[in-house]
């Protein structure tokens, strides 16, 4: 379970919201919207510990996720709008950093998860020399392989093709079928269930946009 | 958590062979700014005796600089930098092995290509022996100190003059008590005790830069 309290995000010295709370529970994805600018990045880095809030708390598991990191993030998986991908080494031996550093199911194949990421040939070719759409798939990969049951994802289906939607949303779907949670935003429609799906719509603040 | 250690370390050198202008190039500046000072002022050794140590050192710390920006600025900007923030590990364990990793592709060569030096500046058996102790234990301060600069720095579009700011000033001591070192074998004196004071900023700064460089990381990246 993850839970906000009373949120405030400041960048520039303008507010970006306030006083924003909202708890998700397993076995649901949350789809954050809102304009250009209206931080919606900013609130899924809050969420994950990568920026401190200038005010409020957010709670995994009831307990404050800036106090104990290191359990809380055995159970994130973020992906942002870089990658992460490291473009002087391989498909796979990206995929192999990551099992590694990170909660992963040990007991699956690289070579498998890379096929079903529609990269089934390219397995040893360096990330640079692929398509912006297939260095996301590389970085997509991850989630088949990893046992977290928070995901975070910052625009996941950018530079990916229809085909590559359909299947990531079919992989959601399981996710939270088997109790996990995903956080993501995204300007395409979704076609998932409204029983599994809730939407934050965040707003910009007319009045009182200074500190 | 050594598994992690070990991940971190053979990614950076894996990478690093890929790209292997970045770790000749510091110590091509190394070799040639050194081997510059005889041709420049002279060859006479009793004058390079005097001089050496301090050529020697002034030249591994710039060299030292120019490697500091690819510790965790290419990290930064394709994002592995937030994926190793967000890793079930200390932040502080993961810059360590990625500082040991750097020190391994920078200060390591520095070494292996000292004894080279000390034929240019015409060093004796002993004063070599001091140099290479000293760059043994001083290149990996050296790479401590210079991640917390880049740690702080990191986030800004500009941070290659700032960080020679923090870093140089910092690294004064270890400058002061090397070359005095080397000097006083030039001279068959005991070195010793100025060997055990290098060793003890060695300690300290192993100890307490990582802990300095997570919670920079911290503060650069949000």
């Amino acid at each position: 379970m993850l839970h906000c309290k009373k949120l405030t995000c400041v960048r520039e010295g303008r507010i970006l919201f306030k006083d924003l709370s909202f708890t998700v529970n397993s076995g649901e994805i949350v789809h954050f919207e809102g304009a250009n600018g209206v931080g919606k990045t900013s609130l899924l880095r809050l969420l994950t510990g990568l920026s401190t809030a200038y005010a409020g708390n957010v709670f995994w598991q009831g307990k404050d996720i800036s106090i104990d990191r290191e359990s809380f993030y055995q159970q994130l998986l973020y992906l942002g709008h870089k990658t992460g991908i490291k473009a002087e080494l391989t498909a796979l031996e990206n995929l192999q950093f990551f099992q590694a550093m990170q909660s992963s199911r040990l007991d699956l194949n690289l070579w498998d998860i890379l096929a079903k990421v529609g990269l089934a040939g390219y397995e040893d070719i360096l990330t640079s020399q692929l398509s912006a759409g297939q260095q996301r798939r590389v970085a997509l990969a991850r989630l088949w392989l990893n046992d977290s049951s928070l995901w975070v994802l910052d625009e996941p289906f950018a530079a990916l093709d229809k085909l590559g939607i359909t299947v990531l949303e079919a992989l959601f779907i399981e996710h939270v079928k088997n109790g996990g949670i995903v956080l993501l935003t995204t300007h395409q429609d979704l076609s998932i269930d409204a029983s599994l799906l809730s939407k934050i719509r965040l707003i910009a603040a007319v009045d009182d946009l200074y500190v | 958590m050594f598994n992690a250690f070990l991940q971190v370390v053979s990614k950076e050198l894996k990478g690093a062979f890929r790209r292997r202008s970045d770790i000749l190039n510091p110590i091509w500046f190394f070799v040639i700014v050194v081997m510059l000072f005889p041709l420049a002022i002279g060859t006479e050794p009793a004058l390079l005796k005097r001089i050496a140590p301090g050529i020697i050192w002034v030249a591994a710390l710039l060299a030292a600089l120019l490697s500091f920006e690819r510790l965790f600025k290419d990290d930064f900007i394709d994002g592995s930098l937030e994926q190793l923030m967000i890793s079930p590990y200390p932040l502080a364990w993961i810059v360590s092995a990625k500082v040991f990793a750097h020190w391994l592709l920078t200060g390591l060569p520095i070494l292996l290509v000292s004894p080279l030096l000390g034929i240019f500046l015409s060093l004796n058996m002993d004063t070599y022996y001091a140099l290479l102790l000293t760059l043994l234990i001083g290149t990996p301060i050296l790479s401590l100190l210079g991640a917390i600069g880049v740690a702080l720095t990191v986030g800004l579009r500009k941070g290659g003059i700032l960080l020679s700011l923090i870093m140089l000033p910092l690294s004064i001591p270890i400058l002061i008590f090397s070359t005095m070192a080397i000097e006083a074998a030039a001279y068959g004196q005991s070195y010793l005790g100025l060997l055990a004071l290098l060793g003890a900023m060695l300690v300290a700064s192993v100890t307490f830069a990582p802990f300095a460089i997570a919670a920079s990381l911290r503060v650069s990246v949000s």
